[in-house]
Formats: C-alpha cells, structure tokens, sequence
C-alpha cells in the first residue's frame, strides 16, 4: 500500500540550507510565472506587428509575416525549444555563441525559454489581430484615409484600438495556452512548476503528493487567469459589437 | 561560424523512420480514440440530463487546465502500477508506449469534444425537432440525422485538431520513448550532431503540417463554397 505523507512538503531536502520541498515548489511557480509573463510580452509586441503586417498592403511584409506564422505555427513547440536552446546559439556569430554559452545556465534556459515561447505564441496572436482587423467594415480603413489619415496613422487610431477589443476573448485562451505551453521548458532542465513536480518525486519518493499539488497549482493558476481575464474582457466589451454590449 | 555536417542523417534514416512510424501511430490511436470519446463526451454535455452535461463539463475542463506534459507525466508515473494490476503484466514490462496511448487519447478527447460540441450546434435546431417528429428517439435523431451533418461541417476543424496533436505528440520525449524527434535526438547526441539533427527534424515536421494545413484550408474553403 502506498503511504500518504503530506507533511513532506514541510521537510527540508538534504543540505538544502533551510529551505522546505513546499519553498520549492513556490519557486517553481515563480518561475513559471515569470518565463509565461515575459514570454507574453514578446508574444503580444511582436504578434501585434506581425497581424498588422498580415493585412498591410504591402507585399513583402505581408510576405514576412506569413513566412513567419507558417513556420511558427507547423513545427512543433518541443523541437522549437530544442532550437533556441541547443542550435542558435551554435549558429549565431561566435562571439555571440560563445558569451551566452558562458551565462549562468539558469539564464540560459530562462532566455531560451521566453523567446521560445514569445515567438510561438506570438504566431498564434498574429492570426488574431489579423481576423480581428479583418472583421471591421471595410468602410472604417477607407474612411480613415479619405480623412487624411496615412496609412500607419489609420491603423493607430482607427484600425487597431477597434480590433485589440474584439480579439480580447481568443487573446485570453491564448494566455491561458502559454501558461500551460511553458511546463515544454522543464525538458532544457528550467526548474519551473513541471520540472520541480519531477524533482520532488526524484528527491522524496512521494509521488503521487507532488504531482497533485503541482497539477492543483496548475489549475488554480488557470482559474486566476481565467477570473482576470473574464474582468478585462468586460471591461474591453464593444457595445453593440459581436453580442458584447450592453 | 558554425560547420555543418549533415553525414549523420543518411545513415540514421532507418532509425528517423521506425520513430516516426512511433509517431503517426501514437497519432492515429489517439485521433481514432479521441474523437470517439470526443463524441461521447460532445453529446453528453449538450444533453438535457443535469448530471451528465456536468461531469463532461468536467472532464473537458479538467483536461483543458493541465498541460499536456503533467498529463503524459501522471500516466508514465500511474500507468505500470494500474496495468500490472489490471492485465497481470510482469513488473517492468515496458508500458510507455501504452501509457502514451492512453494519455493522448483521453487528453486529445477533451479537445475534440469542444470542436465536436460546436459542430452539433451548428446543425440547425429543426433538424433535431423534424426529427424528434417523424417520431425518431432522440439518439436515433442523434446518430442518423445530426451527427453525419455535423461532422460534415466540423471535418477539417477535426483535421487541424488532429495537426496539433500529431505535433503534440513529439512531448513523448518526457519518457525517452523514441518518437521521431526522440529518434533524431537520440542520434544528434550519440554523433555530438544536434545541431543537424534538431534542424533536420523541424524541417521535416514544418514541410508535414505545412502541406496538411494547406490541404485543410483549401477544403474549408470549397466547403464553405457550397455551404
């Protein structure tokens, strides 16, 4: 029979200087808030330009910007990983290589991680912002110029304010999504929630307590982000636009 | 810079492609088993039974909160003991292949049923009604009226689901289980040839999903032609 003890988490590992398998855990956590946090931000910037590019008239940005969602979009999230992590930094100038191969290898997987993760999600919101601005009239970008707009100034005042409220919905699924993507990165050796989870069996041969308590975390961190975002999306309603309004 | 050599790859071809076959294996099964969950579950949640349309809700969302690795992770770590138990399996047989089989399937399920779901609905409510009125019992209006309608719409939906996890699937490298990229990880590491290795198995995934997205689409779009 298996022998339950949840007290584990309030004892210390081996020569770990004070610190608890429950500050561990919370470390982990951290982490995976972190790397999903900064990641969002790269994903948000650079998936924000790359939709615009999708519905620019311009050829050759609109040529970029679907290389980019194509390719992002048909590799899988492990092997893209596994390219930032392993084959960029060989490929990249030496110099370049050679100093971030003498980072702190936490830094190194972290780096990794969130530009992995920021330019993957960043594909999937490109596709967003572009059916976004897709679905407004076709009017409001001809009106915006016959008002003298340039075309950069009418996607800034015109186009994109309009669009970033209807997408805030798919936006939050793809929050969400990232949240859960970033547990790929416990397979470079970042010691985020998954991979402390795996530590903590490794260590304490109790497996079943923390792989729940990681799994729970997990949902509960969902759910906060699920609150948060049903708060902006009301905020961000469109009156009168797609059933939203009041 | 860096000097590229591609040698390794020729000779690992035979290996690349048992991996491979590890690969769209464990993507069948789960396609195959995860839609007919999928179904099941898709049906149950739109039902008019108060019980059943939650624990689908459930179930679904359950699956949907976890990421896909703590799932994989649970059923390598779970499996053995259940299976021992169950089928009276020496211990250390190994199980990672089934327990990658099981995992994909019941977590792929959550996700089809949600595709599944949206198909049903779009099916006009008169169907179901004209049905229920040629005197039908509900599954039958279900199964020979609905369904066939609705997975006729949501096919190519199904199809990028299935995209997605034929993608999702190279996560069996939790478990050492040698998948495609397990495979080109296998033999980047023993020639020191990562780099090639993991570029060669990007570009093979990026021209698969590439060439099915784009089949995909263009269906969706004669679809959407006729509609």
């Amino acid at each position: 029979m298996y022998q339950w003890r949840w007290a584990v988490f309030l004892e210390q590992p081996p020569g770990g200087g004070g610190a608890t398998y429950l500050d561990w855990v919370l470390t982990g956590l951290r982490l995976t808030a972190a790397v999903s946090l900064s990641a969002w931000v790269i994903a948000l910037l650079w998936g924000s330009l790359m939709g615009v590019f999708r519905t620019y008239p311009n050829k050759i940005l609109y040529g970029i910007s679907t290389a980019y969602v194509e390719v992002f979009r048909n590799i899988p999230l492990l092997v893209q990983l596994f390219i930032w992590y392993v084959v960029i930094p060989e490929i990249l100038p030496a110099s370049l290589g050679t100093w971030f191969k003498q980072l702190n290898p936490l830094l190194q997987q972290f780096v990794a991680a969130m530009l992995c993760l920021g330019f993957f999600t960043g594909a999937r919101i490109s596709e967003q912002v572009r059916a976004g601005i897709e679905s407004l009239a076709r009017g409001q970008k001809a009106a915006g110029l016959a008002l003298g707009f340039t075309m950069p100034q009418t996607y800034r005042h015109v186009l994109l304010p309009m669009a970033f409220r209807i997408i805030v919905p798919p936006l939050s699924s793809e929050i969400l999504n990232l949240f859960k993507n970033s547990a790929v990165a416990s397979t470079i050796g970042l010691l985020e929630l998954a991979a402390m989870g795996r530590q903590l069996v490794d260590y304490t041969a109790q497996p079943y307590e923390s792989f729940i308590a990681v799994t729970l975390l997990y949902v509960g961190l969902n759910l906060l982000i699920l609150l948060f975002m049903r708060w902006v999306e009301g905020k961000a309603r469109v009156p009168g636009f797609m059933g939203g309004g009041r | 810079m860096y000097d590229f050599d591609w040698s390794s790859i020729p000779g690992g071809l035979p290996f690349l492609w048992k991996g491979m076959r590890t690969t769209l294996y464990i993507t069948v099964t789960a396609m195959v088993a995860g839609i007919a969950l999928g179904t099941v579950l898709a049906v149950l949640r739109i039902s008019r039974n108060r019980v059943l349309s939650w624990i689908s809700a459930a179930y679904v969302n359950a699956f949907r909160s976890i990421p896909l690795i703590m799932v994989l992770l649970w059923f390598f770590l779970l499996m053995p003991a259940l299976i021992e138990r169950l089928l009276n399996v020496p211990r250390h047989a190994d199980t990672r292949l089934t327990s990658a089989l099981v995992a994909f399937s019941l977590f792929q399920a959550a996700y089809y049923a949600e595709v599944i779901r949206a198909g049903i609905q779009s099916v006009s409510a008169g169907q179901m009604s004209a049905a229920l009125a040629m005197g039908m019992t509900n599954g039958q209006a279900m199964r020979i009226v609905v369904l066939p309608q609705a997975f006729r719409n949501m096919a190519p939906l199904l199809l990028t689901q299935t995209i997605i996890l034929f993608q999702d699937t190279s996560l069996v490298y939790v478990s050492a289980l040698a998948d495609f990229f397990g495979a080109a990880s296998i033999i980047g590491t023993r020639d020191g040839r990562q780099v090639e290795l993991y570029l060669f198995a990007g570009a093979v995934y990026l021209v698969i999903c590439f060439t099915l997205s784009s089949l995909v689409k263009r269906w969706q779009n004669r679809l959407k032609g006729h509609a």
